[in-house]
C-alpha cells in the first residue's frame, strides 16, 4: 500500500495518462482509429508529444471542485444582494443575452468536438489532454448556464437559449462556425478550436466579455471568468503544442497545417466581429475599443506568435491584413445590422448617446465621422420624427459565414464587397475574399449551409411572416426585441432606480 | 481538387440546400441600392421568374425603400442597373427571366446624384 503513496510526480503522471495506452492485438489500429488518416497528415511517432501540462486526472477533479466552491458561494451571494442592481446600466444586460445565446452553446460544442478529438486522435497523451479539455468546456457551459441564470429572473431574451441557438438567423454565425469545425477531421477541428480559436483568438473573446463584465458591475459574470482562467491557459498550451507538435512530424502536414490556419483565423475573425460590436456599442462603460483591443492581442501578441512559429514554415493567416483594416469598421457595420433588423433579435438595439459618438469619433478618427456617425443621426432624425429605421426585407447572407453581406470592399468603405463562386450549376455568395476562399476549397461542405434567409423562403421556420418566423425562434414579441428604450427590461429597470432613489430620500 | 472525406463517396451524396426546386416555383432574387448603406445588405426575396420587371419597380422598391429621404428624388430614367454584373436596361413588361434574373441573381442599380444622408453613402 505503502508503495503507491511514494510514487513519484513524474511517474504518477506517466502512469495516469501515457501508462493507460496498449497495444491491440485482435483489432489494427486503422480499426480502431478510423479517423486518423483521411486528413492526409502524417504522424510518425506519437512518444515525441510533450505533453504541456503535466495534470492527472485526481488531481484535475481537486482543482475543479475547489474553484467550483468559490464560484457558487459568489453566485449565491449576488442572488441574494440582488445583484443585478449594482449593474451600470440596464442596456448592458443585452451583452450577457449575446453571450448566453451565442457564445455558452459554444462551449457545450467544444466539449463535444474535444470527446470526438480524444476518442480517435491514436496518440495517448493529446488524447488524455484533448479529453479533459472536453471535460473543462462541459463545465463551462454548465457554470455560465448557472451564472447567467440569475439574470434570466428579471431580463427577456434569455428563455430559450439552446433553442434559440439553433434557430435564430444571427445565432447560425457561431453555430455554424463551430458545426463546421466538429464535422471536420479530428486534426483539423484540433488546429481550428484548439490553435487559432483557443490560442490565437481567444483573448479577443473572453477579455472584451470578461473585462466588460468586470467594468459594468456583472460580479458573477466575472468570478465565473476567473473560475475559467486555469483552463484556459492549459487549453492554450495544448493548442500551441498541437501546431508545433504536427509541424516537427513531417514537412507534407505545413501546406495542409497552412490551409487551416488560413481558414480558421478568417471564420473565427467574422465571429469575433460580434463582440466588436458589443464592446463599441452594448457595454455602457467601455473597456477599450474594438481597434485597439484587435492592435493588442492580434496584431501585436499574433505577431510575435507567428515570428516563433516562421521557423517551421507557417506564415500569417492569410487576408490577416485586411481583417486589420477591418477593424476600424466591423462593429460599426454590425450594429447597424442590428439597429435596423431589431425587430427580429433576441435583444435590444439603441442609437449611440451624443457622448458615446464622440467616444467612437475619437476611438476611430479615420472612419466614424465620415462614415458611420451620419447613419446614427439621419436615424435619430428619423426616429425624432416618428419614422423609426427598419428594414422590412430580409438580409443576403453570406454562404460561408451566414452573416448579412454588411461589409464592404477593403479599402473602400462606400461599397459593399460582392464575391461568388460558381459550383454544379449554382451561383453562391460571399462577403469576401476570406469566405469565398474556404467555400472554393470545400464547395461540396458550403452547399449544403443552412442559411436562414433561404430556410425562411423554402417555408421551414415556421411560416412566411416575420411574426411566424420570429414565434418559431420562441421570441416573446414585444418583449425580447426591439427597441431598449420602451422595453420592459427599461420600465422595470427604471422602476428599481426610482425605488432605490426614494429610499435614498 | 478531390474533396477530404472519410467517405469516399463523399462529393456524389452532398444535398445542395438551395437548388431552385425547393423554393416553391421561386428563384432567389437579391436586390442592392447602391451608396444607401443604411440598408446595411442587398436583400433577398423569393420571387416567380416570370414577374415582370415593372413589379419590382412600382412595388417591391417603394415598399422596402421608400423609407429613404434619396429615395423620393430618384430619377428613374438616369438609374444605372446591372444583373450579375452586366448591364441591363429594364422593360417593365418583361419578366425578370427575360432581364437575365436567374436563381441567385444579384441585382444592383445606382442612382446618379444621390449619395446618401448628406452625401455619407448612407
Ligand atoms: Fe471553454
Ligand atoms: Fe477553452
Ligand atoms: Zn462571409
Amino acid at each position: 500500500m505503502n508503495a503507491v503513496a511514494k510514487l513519484g510526480l513524474k511517474q504518477r503522471y506517466s502512469l495516469l495518462t501515457r501508462g493507460l495506452d496498449w497495444e491491440p492485438s485482435y483489432q489494427s489500429k486503422s480499426a480502431i482509429y478510423p479517423y486518423a488518416e483521411f486528413e492526409g497528415i502524417k504522424i510518425h511517432d506519437w512518444s515525441k508529444w510533450e505533453d504541456p501540462f503535466r495534470l492527472t486526472m485526481d488531481a484535475y477533479w481537486k482543482f475543479q471542485a475547489e474553484k467550483e466552491r468559490k464560484l457558487y458561494a459568489v453566485l449565491d451571494s449576488f442572488a441574494q444582494n440582488n445583484g443585478q442592481m449594482g449593474l451600470t446600466d440596464a442596456r448592458y444586460v443585452n451583452a450577457v443575452k449575446l453571450f448566453l445565446t451565442g457564445v455558452s452553446p459554444l462551449e457545450y460544442q467544444a466539449h463535444r468536438g474535444f470527446a470526438h478529438v480524444g476518442r480517435h486522435i491514436p496518440g495517448v497523451g493529446p488524447r488524455v489532454a484533448a479529453q479533459m479539455q472536453s471535460l473543462d468546456e462541459l463545465r463551462h457551459v454548465q457554470t455560465q448556464i448557472h451564472t447567467l441564470s440569475h439574470y434570466n429572473k428579471f431580463f427577456d431574451g434569455l428563455h430559450e437559449f439552446p433553442h434559440m441557438h439553433d434557430r435564430v438567423w444571427y445565432l447560425s454565425v457561431p453555430k455554424s462556425f463551430f458545426d463546421d469545425a466538429r464535422t471536420a477531421g479530428p486534426f483539423e477541428y484540433f488546429i481550428a478550436i484548439g490553435f487559432a480559436f483557443e490560442y490565437v483568438l481567444t483573448n479577443l473573446l473572453f477579455v472584451p466579455f470578461m473585462s466588460g463584465a468586470a467594468y459594468n458591475g456583472d460580479l458573477a459574470t466575472v468570478t465565473f471568468g476567473f473560475s475559467a482562467q486555469s483552463d484556459e491557459s492549459r487549453h492554450m498550451t495544448l493548442g500551441i503544442e498541437v501546431i508545433k507538435f504536427l509541424l516537427e512530424q513531417d514537412p507534407d502536414n505545413l501546406p495542409i497545417v497552412q490551409k487551416w490556419v488560413d481558414k480558421w483565423f478568417w471564420r473565427g475573425h467574422r465571429v469575433l466581429g460580434l463582440v466588436a460590436m458589443m464592446m463599441d456599442y452594448m457595454l455602457p462603460k467601455k473597456i477599450m475599443s474594438w481597434r485597439e483591443a484587435w492592435e493588442i492581442y492580434f496584431t501585436e501578441a499574433g505577431g510575435s506568435l507567428f515570428q516563433d512559429l516562421s521557423r517551421y514554415g507557417l506564415r500569417v493567416p492569410k487576408y490577416a491584413d485586411v481583417a486589420t483594416a477591418e477593424a476600424d469598421h466591423i462593429s460599426h457595420q454590425n450594429w447597424a445590422v442590428f439597429y435596423q433588423y431589431t425587430h427580429a433579435a433576441g435583444f435590444h438595439t439603441w442609437l449611440p448617446s451624443a457622448e458615446e459618438m464622440d467616444w467612437l469619433s475619437e476611438k476611430y478618427p479615420t472612419t466614424f465621422d465620415k462614415y458611420y456617425r451620419p447613419r446614427f443621426e439621419m436615424w435619430g432624425e428619423m426616429a425624432k420624427e416618428g419614422k423609426r429605421f427598419y428594414n422590412n426585407a430580409l438580409p443576403q447572407l453570406c454562404t460561408t459565414c451566414q452573416i448579412p453581406m454588411a461589409y464592404t470592399e477593403p479599402g473602400d468603405p462606400t461599397t459593399i464587397s460582392f464575391r461568388h463562386s460558381h459550383y454544379k450549376g449554382d451561383t453562391y455568395h460571399f462577403c469576401s475574399d476570406g469566405c469565398k476562399d474556404i467555400f472554393d476549397n470545400e464547395p461540396e461542405k458550403y452547399s449544403q449551409s443552412w442559411l436562414p434567409v433561404h430556410q425562411i423562403f423554402q417555408g421551414n421556420c415556421g411560416g412566411a411572416s416575420v411574426e411566424e418566423v420570429l414565434k418559431w425562434y420562441r421570441l416573446n414579441l414585444g418583449a425580447d426585441n426591439l427597441d431598449q428604450a420602451g422595453s420592459p427590461d427599461q420600465a422595470q429597470w427604471d422602476a428599481w432606480m426610482e425605488a432605490r432613489r426614494r429610499v435614498a430620500g | 481538387m478531390a474533396v477530404v472525406a472519410l467517405e469516399k463517396d463523399y462529393a456524389d451524396k452532398v444535398e445542395i440546400r438551395d437548388r431552385v426546386e425547393n423554393f416553391h416555383g421561386n428563384i432567389v432574387v437579391y436586390l442592392h441600392w447602391e451608396e444607401h448603406l443604411s440598408f446595411c445588405s442587398a436583400v433577398a426575396f423569393p420571387f416567380p421568374p416570370s414577374m415582370p420587371f415593372g413589379a419590382l419597380l412600382a412595388e417591391i422598391l417603394p415598399t422596402y425603400y421608400g423609407a429613404h429621404p434619396d429615395f423620393a428624388a430618384i430619377d428613374w430614367a438616369a438609374v444605372r442597373w446591372t444583373v450579375d454584373g452586366n448591364d441591363v436596361t429594364p422593360d417593365p413588361e418583361k419578366s425578370l427571366a427575360d432581364h437575365g434574373v436567374g436563381h441567385k441573381s444579384l441585382i444592383r442599380f445606382w442612382t446618379p446624384g444621390l449619395h446618401g444622408y448628406r452625401g455619407s453613402f448612407s
